[in-house]
């Protein structure tokens, strides 16, 4: 446990003793900003209109702001840290393979499973600071106007599963190469992959189809989303996350392995 | 085992062997590194590694730290194996790695009282023990600096303060001294030199002085294997088998060789050098166990020659490395 939070404290001031983690999170604040904006714009701008043009205002879903702005925001978030994600993950176990570190680290008395949950936790702290920066943005929504507490909630929730789902597939990469940038497209083809993976399953057949859409990280989403905290999409995420970081500590693992 | 602890005088021996090393062969996927590596060191003592690049220096100070395992064969230090209790092993090592791999995003202080932390000093001693080894490897004026601004010389102290940090049974120093200015090179002999005793030491190095100077006994290792361990002072007179004298003599060259030959016991007389004067250095070699310095003397003066010099000529360690080195 004290090893455990020795690295993770290690690891976590490392990602503030260099820019990376600064610039990760202004570009991810930027972009989350810029889609905050532009959904509330527009609700805003239909809002208007719909007190003036009433065949509008029959129109469910465009005034509700759970609907046009709390949800969207959600997915647009996903997707950002999707792209970002991979960024922060990329440094966690190829940095210390390149600079040779890791021949130290290995050679102190300590367990594979704390320096991989040690790594594993920083990049979280990282990733919860940043998507708690953008609860100004519920919070603009609730000073403002009435949305449904339950959804934002739900939405954290399920953004917070998806992001360690990101971070334990980025430790997965980057446990696999001594080289950032190899770990960062390794991580990012991946993810994306599992992300789309369930648009092709109308396409591939019944069972088949299931399987696409069952193992899609974006299909587990939406639940959340809508405000539904459903068992199968937090199983889901769990058996996601802890596969990933299995396989990485088999992979650590391995370099102990007679050959 | 059991059997041992009924006889006091084997117990005694089974704790002074610190580190033990049995039939190592390691395998980089064709390469075969380690042919079979055997020898131990016992407790207190400082053992040097020699041998060219590429013998597997590394390759057996890595495995003995736990870092990979061998392919074959068995490694044990401090009554543990590398294999079965690698976790135990590390906890009583410390090791600096060859080319001082550091986090350099890190200050120095930071990463000693990192390292101190992992290695499993007590929180409340962690501030003691930091300044202590950072005292011991004069470090103090740069604690606050990042690890990355540090010059060579003060990265392989910080090096070296993480090995001793948590004042380790078994240190393991892979290339030790390299890199360093002469001053700082005397300064971590010193600093080697006092940890004998109290710890076990294990250094790996090319330059051979530094083994004459630090090390109480030498493993020569070439291509895998071992081809030599002793002391380095056993290795220096027995490794030619035969004794060795240098002799000055001022007298005719031509004749003095021939009467040097002449003495019962003589095998070879090689002239080393001669000067204008007259005055030659030759190497005289005699069986071994025989002293023949009594005879060389009178036979000289008996010539009316000028006997100016009659040392025992060793062979300095760089000789026998080379000897044993390209043997085959």
């Amino acid at each position: 446990m004290r090893n455990f939070y020795l690295i993770f404290k290690k690891e976590f001031k490392s990602y503030f003793a260099s820019p990376v983690a600064y610039v990760v999170i202004t570009m991810f604040l930027i972009l989350a900003g810029y889609f905050f904006y532009s959904s509330f714009a527009l609700f805003s701008t239909i809002s208007f209109q719909a007190t003036i043009n009433p065949m509008l205002a029959k129109q469910v879903g465009l005034l509700n702001i759970t609907e046009s702005v709390v949800r969207p925001l959600f997915g647009n978030i996903s997707v950002i840290l999707l792209l970002m994600m991979p960024l922060l993950t990329m440094r966690l176990f190829s940095e210390e393979k390149k600079s040779g570190t890791i021949e130290l680290l290995l050679t102190y008395p300590i367990t594979d499973m704390e320096v991989l949950l040690g790594k594993f936790f920083s990049c979280m702290a990282v990733f919860m600071i940043m998507i708690a920066l953008t609860a100004i943005y519920p919070i603009l929504l609730i000073a403002f106007g009435q949305p449904e507490t339950g959804p934002i909630i739900t939405g954290y929730i399920g953004l917070f599963l998806v992001g360690a789902s990101f971070v334990s597939l980025g430790v997965f990469a980057s446990s696999l190469t001594e080289n950032q940038i190899i770990a960062a497209t390794v991580a990012f083809g991946l993810l994306l992959l599992f992300w789309m993976i369930g648009f092709s399953a109308s396409l591939a057949g019944q069972i088949f189809g299931d399987i696409l859409s069952y193992i899609s990280l974006t299909a587990h989403l939406e639940g959340f989303a809508k405000g539904v905290i459903g068992t199968e999409d937090i199983v889901y995420y769990l058996i996601f996350i802890s596969l990933f970081l299995f396989l990485t500590l088999r992979i650590l693992e391995s370099k102990k392995w007679r050959g | 085992m059991e059997f041992f602890s009924f006889n006091p005088s084997l117990n005694f021996l089974e704790v002074a062997i610190m580190i033990e090393v049995e039939g190592l062969t390691k395998y980089y996927g064709n390469y075969h590194a380690l042919k079979g590596i055997t020898f131990s060191v016992n407790k207190g003592e400082i053992l040097g590694f020699l041998g060219p690049n590429g013998a597997g220096k590394t390759t057996t100070m890595r495995i003995l730290t736990c870092f990979f395992p061998p392919t074959n064969g068995k490694a044990r230090v401090a009554g543990f194996d590398v294999f079965e209790e690698p976790l135990e092993v590390k906890k009583r090592i410390g090791y600096l790695p060859e080319n001082v791999p550091l986090y350099k995003d890190m200050t120095v202080e930071d990463y000693l009282a990192f390292a101190a932390g992992i290695k499993g000093v007590g929180s409340k001693n962690i501030k003691a023990t930091v300044d202590k080894v950072m005292h011991e490897c004069v470090l103090t004026d740069v604690s606050y600096k990042f690890i990355g601004e540090l010059s060579k010389g003060y990265r392989q102290r910080v090096g070296l303060a993480q090995a001793l940090v948590n004042d380790p049974e078994v240190l393991i120093l892979d290339e030790p001294t390299i890199g360093l200015d002469p001053k700082q090179i005397i300064e971590i002999r010193k600093l080697i030199k006092n940890l004998a005793g109290r710890r076990t030491v294990i250094l790996s190095t090319h330059i051979l002085p530094e083994v004459s100077m630090t090390c109480q006994r030498v493993v020569i290792i070439n291509d895998g294997r071992v081809v030599a361990v002793d002391t380095p002072q056993n290795l220096t007179s027995t490794i030619h088998g035969a004794n060795r004298f240098s002799v000055k003599i001022d007298g005719p060259p031509q004749y003095v060789i021939k009467e040097l030959e002449a003495i019962q016991g003589v095998e070879k007389v090689i002239k080393k050098d001669a000067s204008a004067s007259g005055i030659g250095e030759y190497i005289v070699e005699s069986i071994k166990g025989r002293d023949i310095r009594k005879e060389i003397a009178p036979c000289i003066v008996n010539k009316g020659w000028a006997l100016l010099e009659l040392k025992p000529h060793e062979m300095s360690l760089e000789d026998i490395f080379v000897k044993l080195v390209t043997k085959e």
